[in-house]
């Protein structure tokens, strides 16, 4: 690939998504730009990049940005952290809000794995007060992603990274040669396609946010208004829950870093009056 | 250093698990049937088990039953790791005792994350 077309995939991500591609991933941008080549019908990624230069198709465009982003997702990634959501802010949480709907946002959802191991979380959370309504929300970028989340199929594979066997028995069914989960689990989770460079107020106020690793696969230009977004649609007392080693110090001061807690943090009460 | 005994009849699985598991720091014992492997562990008792369902001899399920009623056979983690794949499958392995299930085919990541769930790691 010639460092034009890299140039215009990277401002073209930057631009409709906030997304960071590095010059020197060539191959990364040809490995996930392929499939997509082929899909469309063209002969090559050249073949395809070069129609966009010529027609500037909105929807090729889009599809080019969505097969660019980042994929990679476990079920139960980050242990301690999911731990930490069962033992003591789900039932914390439970308490709080006993007059409406607890509501959690996968902010960055992928293929689903993250939410879906909230929902299973939330069911097995021993000190959730009874009665407490969740309310999980997944969204992403990808159009393609949601699908398969959507449709609570996994491969083997999939279900062999992160899913404890126990969970794996407790919320899932053979389903030909995939697994797919129960449909108690699947139904607690309502689904859209949210770019988080757009407006977020209409999504409402939420108790909990996930974005954990996806700051590392946008632009840096970008973080913080991501971050100070996200932060205007937590509750006062809401938790954004980023990955483990991700500091946000340099970010923003949009919310602080909870003691003990890596990759939590609280909305700060001064950003409350802007927001 | 941690113990994991390998169980399987297959010597290319046994070879595959004994690179994985000793880069994870565990020492390995090798077994190719259910008695044999329960000789092992009289013998001395593994802290980890990997273990395959078919083998002719004794299988794996029968293993794990004599295993769990052997003095200080409680205390071995195991881990299954075979083709069988259905629902079914895991409960029985789940009832008679084990801690973990990986179906084949698995790779290195596979056994890691599993015995890191199993907290073997």
């Amino acid at each position: 690939m010639i460092p034009e077309d890299m140039e215009l995939l990277a401002a073209l991500a930057r631009q409709r998504a906030g997304l960071r591609i590095e010059s020197d991933k060539t191959y990364l941008v040809e490995s996930r730009l392929g499939p997509l080549a082929r899909r469309e019908g063209f002969e090559s990624i050249e073949a395809m990049i070069a129609a966009l230069r010529a027609h500037r198709e909105d929807r090729l465009i889009w599809a080019v940005v969505e097969a660019l982003t980042l994929n990679e997702t476990a079920f139960f990634r980050d242990r301690e952290t999911f731990a930490h959501l069962r033992d003591t802010l789900l039932p914390a949480l439970s308490r709080q809000t006993r007059d409406r709907p607890i509501r959690i946002w996968s902010a960055a959802c992928s293929t689903g794995q993250e939410v879906y191991s909230l929902a299973m979380t939330a069911a097995d959370a021993r000190g959730v007060e009874p009665g407490a309504r969740f309310e999980f929300f997944g969204s992403d970028l990808s159009d393609r992603c949601l699908e398969k989340a959507q449709s609570g199929l996994y491969t083997q594979f999939e279900v062999q990274r992160g899913l404890p066997i126990r969970l794996l028995v407790k919320h899932f069914e053979n389903a030909d040669e995939m697994w797919a989960i129960s449909p108690r689990i699947r139904q607690a989770v309502r689904w859209r396609r949210i770019n988080l460079m757009a407006d977020l107020s209409p999504l409402g106020k939420f108790d909990a946010i996930l974005l954990r690793n996806v700051l590392p696969g946008l632009d840096p230009g970008v973080h913080a208004r991501v971050i100070e977004s996200l932060a205007a649609r937590l509750e006062d007392d809401g938790v954004l829950l980023m990955g483990e080693g991700e500091s946000l110090t340099e970010v923003t001061g949009a919310v602080l870093p909870v003691a003990d807690h890596p990759g939590l943090f609280t909305r700060d009460p001064n950003f409350r009056a802007a927001a | 250093m941690k113990t994991c005994l390998v169980v399987d009849d297959s010597r290319v699985i046994r070879k595959v698990a004994r690179r994985v598991l000793e880069d994870i720091g565990f020492e390995i014992a090798e077994a190719a049937d259910g008695v044999e492997a329960l000789a092992w562990c009289r013998a001395a008792m593994p802290d980890a088990v990997l273990l395959d369902w078919n083998m002719p001899v004794m299988n794996g399920i029968e293993f794990l039953r004599h295993l769990r009623q052997e003095p200080g056979g409680d205390a071995p983690v195991v881990v299954f790791c075979t083709v069988e794949n259905s629902i079914e499958r895991i409960r029985q392995a789940l009832d008679c005792g084990a801690n973990e299930y990986i179906m084949k085919p698995f790779d290195g990541d596979i056994i890691t994350a599993k015995f890191a769930e199993a907290g073997l790691l």
